[in-house]
């Protein structure tokens, strides 16, 4: 009872980590069709952005979370404006080349400016000790993690149903020319989008940065991670991204726990298993 | 891509003594090549022999992305399934004949070939992407698990091929393990000239413009892109022998996502859908990488990567397609 209740929550809170980080790629993915593997590049960002402002700078966590999201899209949007303009569009193969290349370039600097040791993201102390919940008590970090999960999927669920922005959104989704002939400025909406899915995985990155350490290979490390479960969950589909990431972690979670000797063998497999019964992820729309 | 559109035609206008003397000149350009790298580091004939396996590596990859147009970020495993083969064939059944233990690994390649083909064929675009880098990891896994066979994150050791034809030992200077490598080179490259030039190479660049065309003839889509994923399974896992003997030890890296992603980047550097083209990307990589991460392993990655957007950006066709292109340019002026 005690493991199960255990996996569980792990599985709960690396499952949310893993949404609030790749919902970001999975919108922009289903928007724009780029396969961006670059994505948990700017997450590592984030993460090292906020391990500075609070550890040299000494600001407090919230404060380092704000700086942090705020100054991975500066730093994304000359790289959306000169970079991946370019390859909207493009096959695959050119695509995946060229964000690669980001990650590469990423991981190389983030080596030179901050040496290739682990950083960590203080918490403060009200996130720091167990909560008890009554009857078991779990980590507070974790349930923070859980509660942000809920929170962006409920926010980003107002956005894109309730809000204009929103409207024009699925109008581009659908179908981009006709949107921008109908008035919409799909540049605008692309731009928008782009620095909110940036913003998103700079917040995952520093959420998560307990369950997933900040070190120069994260970029690397988890690059498939991110992408497998956007595809497991089908590009641009909200519920599809966080049933994968549940799904997903659930596995990997479970499989660390009950065989660690197999390591991701059972998370491989899930995932070919998967992709191979639902080709377009487990709610992607039909083309 | 379109540089294929346009060039296919013109090569099959050309009359095939043409095409024999094209050939004949690559195989020049590649053993004087081979000759003058022996000469300029007699001392280093180890990072030349695994610059020619992974050639046979990146050759593969370019059968299948090149010329049938599947992205794929798993390549390693064909690589890795023949390099362990052939090891495994060695250190445990004392099949200890270099020419022997390559025929395993082709064979060790081919049927992973088959089994990562059957998988990744299934999707299409993003999902192929995904299905091939699960299929590595899942055979890096595999190879993990299974130590009492493979060594595990140790590494598999206890290879000692046998002298080349009972006559040329391997030494250890890796003069004989680089002229086997070159040897093989040379010949897998003119089978796959003869092999892409074939109707069924035809057929595979057919399925590439368009699928849906090639079907409506009659052709097999899926069964014809398996086959060539078998023959590529061949060609790597040739390659990953050819590894497995010349530095006596097959580690887990030669499955992994990075050596895939990392041929894949050799492929387009050089240009894709063209074998010279990948030669010329795997040999620049590979002396550029040596060259960088001696002086410091860091940057290197900072520079693959902006050397990766330069490429994509300026040289979609790689170094090799550029150069035909602007050749061709000035021939017509």
């Amino acid at each position: 009872m005690q493991t199960v209740f255990s996996v569980g929550t792990d599985a709960l809170a690396y499952g949310m980590v893993l949404f609030v980080i790749s919902i970001g790629l999975s919108v922009t993915m289903g928007l724009m069709r780029v396969v961006n593997l670059a994505h948990g590049a700017f997450a590592m960002i984030g993460g090292y952005i906020a391990s500075y402002a609070a550890q040299t700078l000494g600001f407090g966590y919230a404060a380092a979370i704000l700086i942090a999201v705020v100054g991975t899209i500066i730093i994304a949007i000359p790289v959306e404006r000169f970079l991946y303009r370019r390859i909207y569009g493009a096959p695959e193969l050119t695509q995946v080349l060229m964000t690669i290349g980001i990650t590469f370039c990423v991981i190389g600097i983030a080596n030179y400016v901050f040496g290739p040791t682990l950083k960590t993201i203080p918490l403060p102390d009200t996130l720091r000790g167990p909560v008890d919940l009554g009857f078991r008590s779990i980590a507070a970090h974790k349930l923070f993690a859980i509660a942000c999960g809920v929170v962006v999927a409920g926010g980003l669920w107002f956005l894109i149903e309730k809000t204009p922005f929103g409207v024009k959104l699925r109008a581009s989704v659908d179908n981009a020319a006709m949107a921008a002939s109908l008035g919409v400025r799909t540049k605008i909406v692309y731009a928008v989008s782009f620095a909110v899915a940036v913003g998103l995985a700079a917040f995952g990155g520093i959420v998560g940065a307990e369950l997933l350490p900040i070190e120069p290979y994260y970029a690397l490390r988890y690059m498939v991670t991110f992408l497998v479960v956007v595809s497991v969950g089908g590009a641009g589909s909200i519920p599809g991204a966080l049933l994968a990431c549940l799904v997903l972690g659930g596995i990997d979670t479970t499989g660390r726990y009950l065989l660690p000797e197999y390591g991701e063998f059972f998370f491989y497999l899930a995932v070919i298993a998967i992709v191979c019964t639902f080709p377009r992820g487990l709610l992607g729309r039909k083309k | 891509m379109a540089a294929l559109e346009t060039t296919s035609p013109t090569a099959k206008a050309t009359s095939s003594p043409n095409r024999l003397l094209r050939d004949l000149a690559g195989l020049a350009v590649i053993l004087i090549v081979a000759a003058i790298g022996f000469l300029l580091f007699p001392n280093n004939l180890a990072l030349l022999t695994r610059i020619t396996a992974i050639a046979l590596l990146v050759l593969s990859l370019d059968l299948v992305t090149g010329y049938c147009g599947i992205a794929t970020l798993g390549h390693a495993a064909l690589f890795g399934a023949g390099a362990y083969a052939a090891g495994i064939a060695a250190a445990h059944f004392d099949i200890n004949d270099p020419i022997a233990m390559v025929a395993i690994g082709a064979l060790g390649g081919a049927v992973a070939g088959l089994v990562s083909g059957a998988v990744i064929l299934r999707g299409h675009g993003l999902a192929q992407l995904v299905l091939s880098i699960a299929v590595v990891h899942l055979f890096h896994e595999i190879a993990n698990k299974a130590s009492e066979w493979t060594g595990g994150s140790d590494g598999l050791s206890g290879i000692s091929p046998d002298p080349v034809f009972g006559v040329f030992e391997f030494d250890l200077w890796g003069h004989t393990a680089y002229g086997f490598g070159i040897a093989l080179l040379v010949i897998v490259f003119m089978l796959l000239r003869i092999l892409v030039r074939s109707p069924f190479g035809m057929l595979c660049r057919g399925i590439k413009e368009d699928p849906i065309r090639v079907s409506a003839m009659g052709a097999s889509v899926q069964g014809t892109l398996l086959r060539m994923y078998v023959i590529s399974g061949a060609v790597a896992g040739i390659g990953g022998a050819l590894n497995a003997i010349s530095t006596q030890v097959v580690g887990l890296d030669s499955l992994s996502f990075t050596t895939s992603a990392e041929s894949l980047v050799m492929l387009v550097l050089g240009g894709t859908g063209s074998l010279f083209g990948a030669l010329i990307g795997t040999v620049s990589f590979m002396v550029f990488k040596d060259f960088v991460s001696a002086v410091n392993p860091f940057h290197w990655l900072t520079i693959v990567g902006a050397l990766l957007i330069a490429v994509v950006l300026f040289a979609p066709k790689g170094l090799y397609g550029t150069a035909a292109q602007l050749l061709n340019r000035s021939r017509r002026q």
